[in-house]
């Protein structure tokens, strides 16, 4: 398999006048070509820093890159050129953002906005050849052609989504990068979108990281699953693998018991202790040791290392160190 | 992790929990605004300002800015005890520095209080009230806003007839307009906001929640508001000094004092350098205070 | 669009009678009577009550008022108590100086601060934003008339470059200009750079970054086009703070302008003078305020004209 992307301990922080925050901690992650890979996490873990820093567009002055890399086919991010990031941008990866309602320039017409993406990496493409190309997303995305004359304050929240998904999928993008594509809409339109957003990367070959906080539509519709805390993956697996529950982290573990189980007996929830992890200090060891049933010293003291539990499912854990590592 | 929540969680401390308690919200200010140096600079600096021109009577006789020697024209900044020189008459320059700004400093401080009084009461009657009464205060406000501000004071002086008292009550009717919207766009953004409602849904009565959620909310502001218009009133001010609006010769006024001087700045530029220069440095104090105070009151608002 | 520009006219209207009824009133109330002002100390009885009875003074203060706009309507706005000059003359002989002024200084100041907001915002936190930062407080602190002052004295009557007095031809009004320019120059730079700073950190624009644009058309395109709407609206208070600072200015550069009559007038109370300048004056801001907002609605599409 073809690795299209590969995150090698990336570090990334923000300076802000008040603090420093640790956003990605030694965060690895990689993803083979036409995969879907979900990306669950609490608010705060790291999820968005991840998706900025893989097309290089982490606020300026503010967050700064202190370690590791991320290649894209190979090639390093970080070391593109203005010119090389423009072409990544937009034709190779794109990203659909979190809040639809702000995420469209409200003076432009979404037709000239979902125009741009092919005019800026289709110079040679007639005008007539674009508005064809224009018409057939949106025609795909579920909005009739004509109304890309309109401008984005005459749309819904979920329509709204879909030209955000039509402009992210125009150019045909190797990479998707969807981030918590439906948490600003309705429920019922949530499940519109993500049919949506399959049948396209179906049709289109996209290989896609789906971040959420939602292990529900990981289960629906991902392939992989890497869960993220304190800025690094502390569990990478199939669905399969992760879901089955034989083994998992204690985070993962208590995410599950999070979530309400309609058959069992039980009537109450399990939250998790403590609080997310304050990303303004970086503990010397597992990040989650604060708030784990099964902490000990030696938690506290050393960071977990990757281990394999299965083959293409690893737990960042010391519960799990006797596991065949690979 | 989003930008936001970097500054939502920066803004309390960490490992202490925030106390919103009344000390620890003025103390947080404070620590935010002593960090703005330019915002402590102007401080220091208006402050003394205000300390030596309203103690002037203390070590400095009246007579010596008004009355005329004419043999010392025109003495050299530094000459004879004249630290700033004499202007045509005679009279010490600095002598009238410090007692014209008694009068424009001082004036600019009473039209900010009087504009501060009446913008909290119109404002506060169109947005307690809400409805007409808002519609009709609202309108007479943007009428008053349509007139330059300069204009509309020179036209009210010339209704209200001659005298410092009469230019503060116009330049303060002039500034109501813009408090008062301030005061009502603040109250008219709490009343429905959610923090009210949940405080009325705890039983909190009226009067605790004008006292305790509106009035700290609607102060922040107005008070960053008053200091920006505190310097433009004292540019205004000099303005019609230099106009000779207001204040009568001999009384001293920055103003006034540059356009007594005008016909001989070309040959002794001192004359008008220097009252220029206080009343620049005390409006750049100013407005280095409103900026420190914005910041430190709405960091959300910070660049 | 016709029907908006329409009301919008309309409403100018009202403002209108507003400001000047205020004006009017306050003028009447106030203590000290015109005609003992206006009339020579041996005048009798019955010659203060003639002149009254000439100025009109007689008759109730909102008829005085009813009749004082009907002849306004008929473009007689009054002749001035002690010239006795119709007022409108003098108002239409010395208004071209005051608007070119006005006009010339607000285009000028927009043309200067557009840009410059624009670079400290992109730039922002740099060497270059700092320094245009701080001349723009210098600048904003400086009392207009001691800056006009200032550049008469040096770059008039000692280096001659430009001349110091009057108008004539368009070197008269450089200095003038950059008197009444400095201090807008220096708010609208500061609220450019607030207005186009909030966007750039817009999702929008984010967005815009992320389909590949190049930072000129992210900037030009997309961040300056939203920024413009409030910049936009800045420029009516600009024309009005313009048309404020230029009364000292054109004082102190002896331009026969509408402001340097309402300032002699101010001094003697000159009521019929006083009123005509004012009305001009506010109609023409009014008129700039109509063509900021129809330009607001030009350029934002959720401007709805209904």
């Amino acid at each position: 398999m073809e690795k299209i992307l590969e995150i090698k301990n990336l570090k990334v922080q923000y300076n802000t006048d008040e603090a420093v925050v640790y956003a990605l901690n030694d965060f690895s992650l990689d993803l083979n070509k036409g995969q879907i890979l979900g990306v669950v996490g609490e608010t705060g873990a790291g999820k968005t820093t991840m998706a900025l820093s893989i097309m290089n567009l982490l606020p300026e002055r503010v967050a700064e890159i202190t370690g590791g890399s991320i290649r894209y086919r190979g090639e390093k991010v970080f070391e593109m050129s203005k010119k090389q990031l423009r072409e990544l941008r937009g034709a190779e990866v794109s990203m659909i953002f979190q809040d639809p309602m702000t995420s469209l320039n409200p003076v432009m017409t979404v037709g000239d906005q979902i125009d741009e993406v092919l005019k800026l990496h289709n110079p040679d493409m007639s005008k007539q050849r674009r508005d064809e190309k224009v018409a057939e997303i949106l025609t795909l995305v579920g909005i009739p052609p004509e109304r890309s004359i309109q401008f984005p304050h005459q749309f819904s929240g979920g329509m709204k989504q879909r030209v955000v998904i039509a402009m992210a999928l125009v150019a045909e993008p190797n990479l998707l990068l969807a981030d918590e594509p439906t948490t600003a809409l309705d429920v019922t339109i949530q499940a519109q979108i993500l049919t949506l957003m399959k049948n396209l990367q179906e049709k289109f070959g996209t290989s896609m990281i789906l971040i959420t906080h939602d292990l529900g539509i990981v289960a629906e519709f991902c392939e992989d699953v890497a869960v993220v805390y304190g800025g690094e993956v502390i569990e990478r697996g199939t669905v399969e693998q992760v879901f089955a529950r034989t083994a998992n982290h204690p985070y993962t573990d208590s995410l599950f018991k999070c979530i309400p189980d309609l058959t069992g007996s039980v009537s109450r929830l399990t939250p998790i202790p403590g609080f997310v992890l304050d990303s303004r200090t970086a503990p010397p060891g597992c990040p989650f040791a604060d708030r784990c049933g099964s902490c000990t010293e030696r938690c506290r003291a050393e960071k977990p290392l990757v281990h394999y539990v299965e083959d293409g499912h690893y737990i960042k854990c010391h519960l799990y160190e006797n596991e065949v590592s690979k | 992790m989003n930008t936001q929540n970097v500054a939502a969680a920066s803004s309390t401390k960490a490992g202490q929990p925030f106390r919103p308690s009344k000390k620890g919200r003025f103390k947080l200010i404070w620590k935010r605004y002593r960090r703005n140096k330019l915002a402590m600079l102007g401080m220091v600096v208006l402050l003394a300002l205000l300390a030596a021109v309203f103690s002037a009577p203390l070590y400095l006789d009246y007579q010596e800015a008004i009355t005329q020697h004419i043999v010392d024209a025109f003495a050299k900044p530094g000459s004879d005890g004249h630290i700033f020189g004499t202007d045509q008459l005679g009279r010490d320059l600095l002598a009238r520095i410090i007692y014209g700004g008694r009068i424009t400093l001082g004036a600019g401080l009473a039209t900010v209080a009087l504009s501060f009084v009446g913008g909290v009461a119109l404002g506060g009657i169109a947005g307690y009230f809400g409805g007409k009464v808002d519609n009709i205060v609202m309108r007479l406000c943007d009428m008053l806003m349509a007139i330059p501000g300069t204009m509309l004071a020179m036209a009210l002086v010339a209704a209200l007839g001659a005298g410092l008292d009469k230019l503060l009550i116009s330049l303060a009717i002039v500034q109501i307009p813009s408090s008062a919207r301030t005061v009502r766009a603040a109250i008219m953004n709490l009343r429905n906001s959610e923090f009210i409602e949940a405080a009325r849904c705890y039983g909190t009565g009226s009067g605790r929640i004008i006292a305790k959620h509106l009035l700290p909310n609607i102060l922040g502001p107005l008070i960053v508001t008053t200091f920006m218009h505190l310097g433009s009133i004292i540019l205004c001010i000099a303005a019609m000094g230099f106009l000779g609006i207001g204040v009568q010769a001999p009384t001293p006024e920055w103003g006034s004092i540059i356009s007594e001087n005008q016909s001989n700045i070309r040959y002794y530029p001192y004359l008008g350098l220097i009252p220029g220069l206080f009343i620049m440095i005390s409006v750049l104090s100013l407005n280095f205070i409103g900026d420190g105070l914005r910041d430190a009151l709405d960091p959300k608002m910070k660049n | 669009m016709l029907k908006y520009t329409l009301k919008r006219v309309l409403l100018l209207i009202p403002t209108i009678i507003g400001i000047t009824l205020f004006i009017y009133l306050i003028m009447s109330l106030v203590p000290g009577d015109p005609v003992e002002m206006l009339s020579p100390l041996e005048a009798t009885f019955e010659e203060k009550e003639a002149l009254r009875a000439e100025l009109g003074l007689d008759k109730p203060i909102l008829v005085q008022y009813a009749n004082y706009m009907w002849n306004v309507l008929h473009g007689d706005f009054g002749v001035s108590w002690f010239t006795k000059q119709p007022v409108i003359n003098e108002i239409s002989n010395r208004m071209p100086y005051t608007l070119t002024l006005g006009v010339l200084s607000t285009l000028i100041a927009s043309l200067i601060s557009i840009p410059l907001g624009t670079l400290t915002a992109v730039k922002h936190n740099s060497l270059p934003d700092y320094a245009i930062t701080f001349l723009c407080l210098l600048l904003a602190a400086m009392p207009g008339f001691w800056l006009g002052l200032l550049l008469q004295i040096y770059l008039s009557l000692q280096a001659g470059w430009f001349p110091a007095y009057g108008v004539g031809t368009m070197q008269h009004y450089v200095l003038p200009v950059i008197a009444v320019c400095a201090a807008s120059v220096a708010t609208n730079i500061r609220s450019t750079r607030t207005w186009v700073l909030d966007v750039i950190r817009s999702d929008y624009v984010r967005t815009a970054r992320a389909k590949g644009a190049s930072e000129i058309i992210v900037i030009m395109k997309h961040a300056l086009r939203n920024a413009l709407l409030p910049i936009v609206t800045g420029f009516g208070s600009s024309f009005a703070m313009v048309l404020g600072s230029s009364v000292v200015i054109e004082t102190v550069f002896a331009i026969p302008g509408t402001s340097t009559y309402l300032t002699s007038a101010v001094k003697t109370r000159d009521m019929p003078i006083i009123m005509g300048c004012i009305l001009v004056i506010s109609i023409f801001v009014g008129i700039v305020n109509l063509l900021v907002d129809l330009t607001y609605s030009v350029i934002d599409p959720r401007v709805k004209y209904e």
